[in-house]
């Protein structure tokens, strides 16, 4: 039986990239074990960071406390604040330093300014961008708060004024959005941009090992060598990256949905913050997935003719690495609040798969933009592959040294 | 057989600008013969043997490689012919045998065939014994084999050795010379480069001394003799090149 060109070189790349260590660890362990773990370790450690911030009693500097016994006694009686003395002089320093997290300063006669109707203020310092700082200060701004409204009930009642005085009426929001909408906006966020990230990071290392590794190592000529036309070797050769790359894509996205599983199971006992339904549709994902392949082919004969024009792996690598930086940016596009797709935007490579992917994860398809940008993405693919058999039939691109 | 006429190459540098590295070259070779190719450094002898084994394309004249004209049907030719330098390196990953096998597939020998050939072959070149370690892992005489292998799998009617023993030991090279004389002997046609004045001698039945891209003579050894009046391959191989302008 024979067997037809492009399955025999398809075949004998992948026995060779499967054989390489650096193509393992770029296709199986970076997406399968660093990002999850990355990402795992990441979530751990930030819902261990808030745990303890939650558990944490906070240093905070009172001034102005012997003039207003009752105010004092009650933030006294805060479970997670901690009283210190301190000058006013020095407040500034020991925020700084960290030695108090925020201070009060109550005006003077703040208890009997109260009871009497007159004007009093408090002043709360804290340390912006702090965390520890936000949480000493959302404490007390909470207390104060609760106090300002206490306050305003009591003289309401004092006067017999109906609390609808100063609460004309009420705002109330209801979210009609269903929960896996809800979700399918965040994941549309993180998952067009993981999608493209992993795309080009599977494919730059076999594009590279592929065109210009076989330049260094001196097989290229030995291939040429053999009657195969050199459509199918270069088809072969795209295939195999093509593979590479959505498997990368495949394996990411499997291990990343896992190890967000794993984060909220670890972080379960944080409460409401996490009890976000991060579900995935499983057909807006294949519908994710068939928009990309155009998409998948287009990086991969892109970087195969990058890889083909270059000399040696060192040029190749110096070429891609800032490419995929110019390729992620428009991936990025997704996550920008705002942009939304249009008739202009579907034309524009990555950035219309971006943000049509985000649309479909959120469980909306405008059925005219896929097909726009299925169709678009697939005549530049199409075009780059054509690039790519252009230059592996030149001389000076193949024996360039 | 080989027929070139008036076979040309021209690059294109961008800091040189245009290099003639063959210039309108013509020569004949027999089957069961040895063609020597014999020149300096750039004297055009990879070029003119990529140009027969259709990996370059030529940009004036024509050549017949195994009755296939090298511009109207490259993939015939290089169906019909085995190429071996020191530049047609192996797949490191791949072991021995897979290296053969590939070739063999990519020549489009049916699955059957290619076995049984594999077994004449990796016998025959006495390679059983590595045909499973990975081509990296080879020392340079087992990679010679394995080359060897790679350009008779498909059993072809020309030979074409491009300074195949070049940087090789004494005993890898005497491989090498030992398989070119075998070509021979099985009746094909072999056409052999280097700069190596003894393996000339040893193994060339014509030889064509070839400079600047030129053919400056051609001939059997005993014919340059005669045409020179010098003895040795060395002095009429400096005499012929120092005589071009």
């Amino acid at each position: 039986m024979k067997r037809s060109a492009l399955g025999i070189v398809y075949r004998k790349e992948l026995t060779d990239l499967l054989r390489d260590r650096r193509t393992l660890f770029s296709m199986i362990v970076v997406p399968v074990l660093v990002m999850p773990l990355l990402m795992a370790g990441l979530g751990v450690a930030g819902a261990k960071i808030a745990r303890q911030s939650m558990r944490e009693i906070f240093p905070v500097a009172l001034l102005g406390e012997a003039g207003s016994p009752q105010t004092a006694a009650a933030l006294h009686a805060l479970d997670n604040l901690r009283f210190v003395p301190a000058e006013k002089a020095d407040l500034p320093r020991l925020i700084a330093d960290k030695k108090i997290r925020a201070a009060v300063e109550l005006s003077p006669g703040f208890d009997a300014a109260l009871a009497r109707g007159d004007p009093a203020s408090v002043q709360i310092d804290n340390y912006a961008g702090e965390i520890k700082s936000q949480s000493a200060t959302g404490t007390l701004r909470d207390f104060f708060r609760r106090l300002r409204e206490t306050t305003v009930k009591e003289r309401l009642t004092g006067r017999n004024l109906p609390q609808q005085l100063i609460n004309p009426f009420d705002v109330r929001e209801e979210n009609v959005a269903p929960p896996e909408k809800v979700s399918g906006n965040l994941v549309g966020m993180i998952v067009p941009y993981l999608v493209m990230m992993m795309c080009l990071m599977g494919s730059i290392y076999p594009a590279i090992d592929l065109t210009a590794g076989e330049k260094e190592r001196g097989t290229m000529e030995t291939l040429l060598c053999s009657p195969v036309a050199r459509t199918s070797l270069v088809l072969g050769k795209c295939l195999m990256v093509l593979t590479v790359s959505l498997s990368t894509v495949v394996l990411s996205l499997t291990s990343t949905g896992l190890s967000m599983l794993l984060v909220r199971t670890l972080t379960a006992d944080l409460g409401a913050g996490n009890s976000l339904p991060l579900t995935i549709n499983p057909v807006s994902l294949l519908v994710v997935f068939v928009v990309l392949l155009p998409v998948a082919l287009f990086i991969s004969s892109a970087m195969l003719s990058i890889g083909l024009l270059a000399r040696s792996v060192k040029e190749a690598n110096s070429y891609l690495q800032p490419l995929m930086v110019v390729m992620i940016i428009p991936a990025v596009a997704a996550v920008i609040p705002g942009i939304e797709l249009n008739g202009r935007l579907a034309l524009v490579p990555f950035v219309s798969v971006s943000l049509v992917s985000k649309e479909i994860l959120s469980g909306t398809y405008h059925w005219q933009y896929i097909a726009i940008i299925f169709a678009s993405t697939c005549v530049y693919a199409a075009v780059a592959l054509r690039v790519a058999v252009a230059l592996f039939k030149r001389e000076s691109v193949l024996f360039r040294t | 057989m080989i027929e070139v006429h008036e076979l040309s190459k021209v690059f294109h540098d961008r800091k040189r600008g245009e290099i003639r590295a063959l210039d309108a070259v013509s020569f004949r070779c027999q089957p069961g013969q040895i063609f020597g190719l014999l020149g300096v450094n750039g004297a055009g002898k990879t070029t003119c043997l990529r140009l027969l084994a259709t990996i370059l394309r030529p940009s004036g004249g024509t050549a017949t490689v195994g009755g296939h004209d090298i511009v109207a049907a490259p993939d015939r030719v290089r169906a019909s012919v085995g190429f071996l330098s020191t530049a047609t390196a192996l797949y490191d990953r791949l072991t021995a045998y897979e290296m053969v096998q590939y070739f063999g597939r990519l020549h489009g020998l049916d699955e059957n065939a290619l076995r049984a050939r594999l077994e004449e072959i990796f016998t025959l070149l006495a390679m059983n014994e590595f045909r499973d370690r990975r081509c990296g892992q080879l020392s340079t005489g087992m990679k010679q084999k394995v080359s060897i292998a790679r350009t008779l799998v498909h059993d072809p009617a020309v030979m074409i050795f491009d300074e195949p023993t070049l940087g090789l030991d004494v005993l890898t090279a005497r491989t090498i010379v030992g398989f070119v004389r075998d070509c021979r002997a099985r009746g094909k046609t072999v056409i052999f480069s280097t700069h190596v004045m003894s393996e000339v001698e040893k193994l060339c039945d014509a030889i064509a001394i070839i400079h600047g891209g030129r053919i400056v003579a051609e001939g059997t050894l005993a014919q340059l003799r005669e045409c020179t009046g010098a003895r040795d391959l060395e002095d009429i191989f400096v005499q012929l090149v120092e005589a071009r302008p």
